[in-house]
């Protein structure tokens, strides 16, 4: 099957965060990037799809700055066959803009399968999947959770709340992959070897126009200091009086 | 003046909360453009006519009743075209989505079938002029956006419990319609839901939340947190992903960066240290309540009220406490 991933550069935000001075990005200085946490399972995921059905090939894109060439490679180190890099030095908050670059690149690429991560961790919009595939008609399954392929028929396990959804649909389809399918495996060093000699192309992003576009960014209100009501089972009194006169929730 | 678009989920034959908070959105955005009709759309099965009727109360003026046989449950192409149709229609300024489960697929659909972006998860909003402007929580919650959103419709989805259900009552009426577009000609097709207790409360319907991390030490433990819920009535149980990693929970009750994003009016987490992936889930937050042995978890920088101590003695008493309020009224 020939599957392609998208995938998107984010910063790792369990290292230092900072705002930079235009207050509406952030600050790079010392931030370690990464590839977007699902993206990476949707790659995990294309992976396994290829060494459970035969033969196939399993292509990244992402778009981003010079530096996500290095992901890609991460990407390919996994096992991925080809990536393509569309080049952009910013990408669009709106995940249309973005969409509109991705279904360009893809149109043409009679890929059997799409992939794209849940959400990206730094926008937390999850529009881009759906998106994409509205611009190419094709069918879309959001946040699978569980996904089966047999002749040309996917069926894939969604979690909503409170209940589980069994969808079936037809190939080829765009799908956006929720966490707990497949964790990611690390590269080997035999991987890295290869990927350095793995087809990686480079043309400029189509991306669309913005129409969501980011004013300010800035650091969440500090909750006010909260306070240790007590220790222990004896503070529980002490929880419930504050709950209902201060907090007023109870 | 200007027209709005809510879409009013609706699961079971019945309307969601989530489908209130669409609507009492599109109301309060309608009145910041000095009134203008609030159009709340109800798709399906036969019998969610009258179900539909109680929106009225939070603002609609017109409720739009799709009902058809195949709409019981979730059917994303029928939903988003027919959605997507009655916004062009109605000429609305904006619409409203709920970042459900449903609603975060919908959503996106529907914004590129009208060609226009999303403003995805929003905390709040704003009518300003020719913009609406909204926030909404980047970067695993390590910083807060403000997004200023071009263009006619702007689509907004509403993280859950962030924009609170205000009643406003309004002479409403109903117009019967079709689905725009035949669901038999969907290409996506659900073919089972699997209820996980329909009696239970889901988080995103769940004013009170109790999550319970590794700190409970079993599955069988959590029978404590079941009971704490079942103390408040109107709470759901929430978890990390330790926990559903270990299969002490099933995965839809993650809360955090890779599972839910909840806005309870309470939460109170239970042997939780505080991981920034699960703080992303939790902490818009109104009031948070920690409980753990170790005063310096992480948790308690966000929690308002904290216990430090055995959580194994704690929420019983706990348990005990809030069952004598609820009972005394
Ligand atoms: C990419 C990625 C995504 C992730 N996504 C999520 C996510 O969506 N949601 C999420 O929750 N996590 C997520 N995680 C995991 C996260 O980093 C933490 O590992 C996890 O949240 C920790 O769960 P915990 O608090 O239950 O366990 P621990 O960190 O082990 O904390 C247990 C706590 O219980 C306390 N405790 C122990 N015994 C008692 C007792 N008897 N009484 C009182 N307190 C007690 C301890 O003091 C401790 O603070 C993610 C991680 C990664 C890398
Ligand atoms: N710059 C990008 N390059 C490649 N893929 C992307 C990019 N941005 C978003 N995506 C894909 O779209 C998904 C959803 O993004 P978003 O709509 O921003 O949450 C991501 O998980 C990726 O799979």
């Amino acid at each position: 099957m020939k599957i392609a991933v998208c995938l998107k550069r984010v910063p790792d935000t369990e290292m230092r965060f900072a705002i930079a001075p235009d207050g509406k990005s952030v600050d790079p200085t010392g931030l370690k990037f990464e590839i977007s946490t699902f993206d990476e399972y949707a790659v995990e995921v294309a992976l396994r799809l290829n060494e459970a059905h035969g033969p196939g090939e399993t292509t990244v894109i992402g778009i981003g700055p010079d530096a996500l060439a290095e992901l890609l490679r991460k990407a390919l180190s996994m096992g991925v066959d080809r990536a393509v890099h569309l080049t952009a030095a910013e990408v669009p908050y709106d995940s249309l803009a973005v969409a509109q670059a991705l279904a360009a690149e893809l149109k043409d690429g009679g890929y059997d399968l799409v992939l794209f991560g849940r959400n990206a961790t730094d926008t937390g919009s999850g529009a881009a999947g759906a998106m994409t595939a509205h611009l190419l008609g094709l069918p879309c399954v959001t946040a699978v959770a569980q996904l089966e392929l047999a002749g040309g028929t996917g069926t894939a396990k969604r979690e909503l709340e409170g209940a589980t959804e069994t969808v079936s649909f037809p190939l080829p389809a765009v799908l956006t992959i929720d966490e707990g399918i497949a964790r990611p495996r690390i590269p080997s060093l035999k991987g890295i070897m290869a990927a350095k000699k793995k087809p990686l192309d480079v043309r400029p992003a189509q991306l669309g126009n913005a129409g969501v576009v980011v004013e300010k960014l800035e650091l969440p209100a500090e909750r006010q200091a909260g306070r240790i009501v007590g220790e222990g089972a004896d503070a529980v009194p002490e929880l419930i009086r504050v709950l209902r006169e201060e907090a007023k929730v109870l | 003046m200007a027209n709005m678009f809510a879409f009013a989920e609706a699961r079971g034959g019945q309307l969601r909360k989530v489908a209130a908070e669409t609507v009492a959105a599109a109301r309060q955005a309608a009145n910041a453009t000095g009134g203008g009709q609030v159009y709340a759309l109800v798709l399906g099965g036969p019998g969610i006519r009258e179900a539909a009727m109680i929106l009225g109360g939070y603002g609609a003026d017109v409720v739009m009743v799709v009902e058809h046989a195949d709409l019981g449950h979730d059917r994303p192409e029928v939903w988003a075209a027919t959605a997507a149709a009655r916004i062009r229609d109605k000429n609305c300024r904006a619409a409203f989505f709920s970042a459900s489960a449903e609603g975060r697929d919908l959503a996106p659909r529907v914004a590129a079938i009208l060609g226009v972006g999303l403003a995805a998860d929003v905390t709040s909003f704003e009518m300003a002029g020719d913009v609406v402007r909204v926030r909404h929580p980047v970067y695993t919650g390590k910083a807060i956006a403000t997004l200023r959103v071009e263009g006619t419709p702007a689509v907004v989805s509403l993280r859950p419990g962030a924009i609170a259900a205000v009643e406003e009552s309004r002479t409403c009426s109903v117009e019967s319609g079709t689905p725009a577009i035949d669901p038999g000609t969907a290409k996506v097709v659900v073919t089972e839901v699997g209820s996980r207790g329909a009696a239970k409360l889901d988080l995103a319907d769940a004013p009170v939340i109790v999550a319970g991390g590794r700190g409970l030490k079993a599955k069988e433990n959590f029978a404590l947190m079941e009971d704490l819920a079942a103390a408040f009535g109107n709470a759901a149980v929430g978890a990390t992903r330790a926990v559903t990693d270990d299969g002490w929970r099933d995965p839809a009750d993650q809360i955090g960066q890779t599972g839910r994003l909840v806005s309870p009016q309470l939460y109170i987490g239970v042997g939780i240290s505080g991981a920034i992936q699960h703080l992303a889930g939790m902490r818009t937050s109104k009031v948070i309540v920690a409980i753990n042995r170790d005063k310096d978890a992480p948790i308690f920088k966000v929690a308002d009220y904290g216990i430090v101590g055995d959580l194994f003695e704690i929420v019983p008493r706990l348990t005990e406490a809030v069952k004598k309020v609820r009972s005394e009224g």
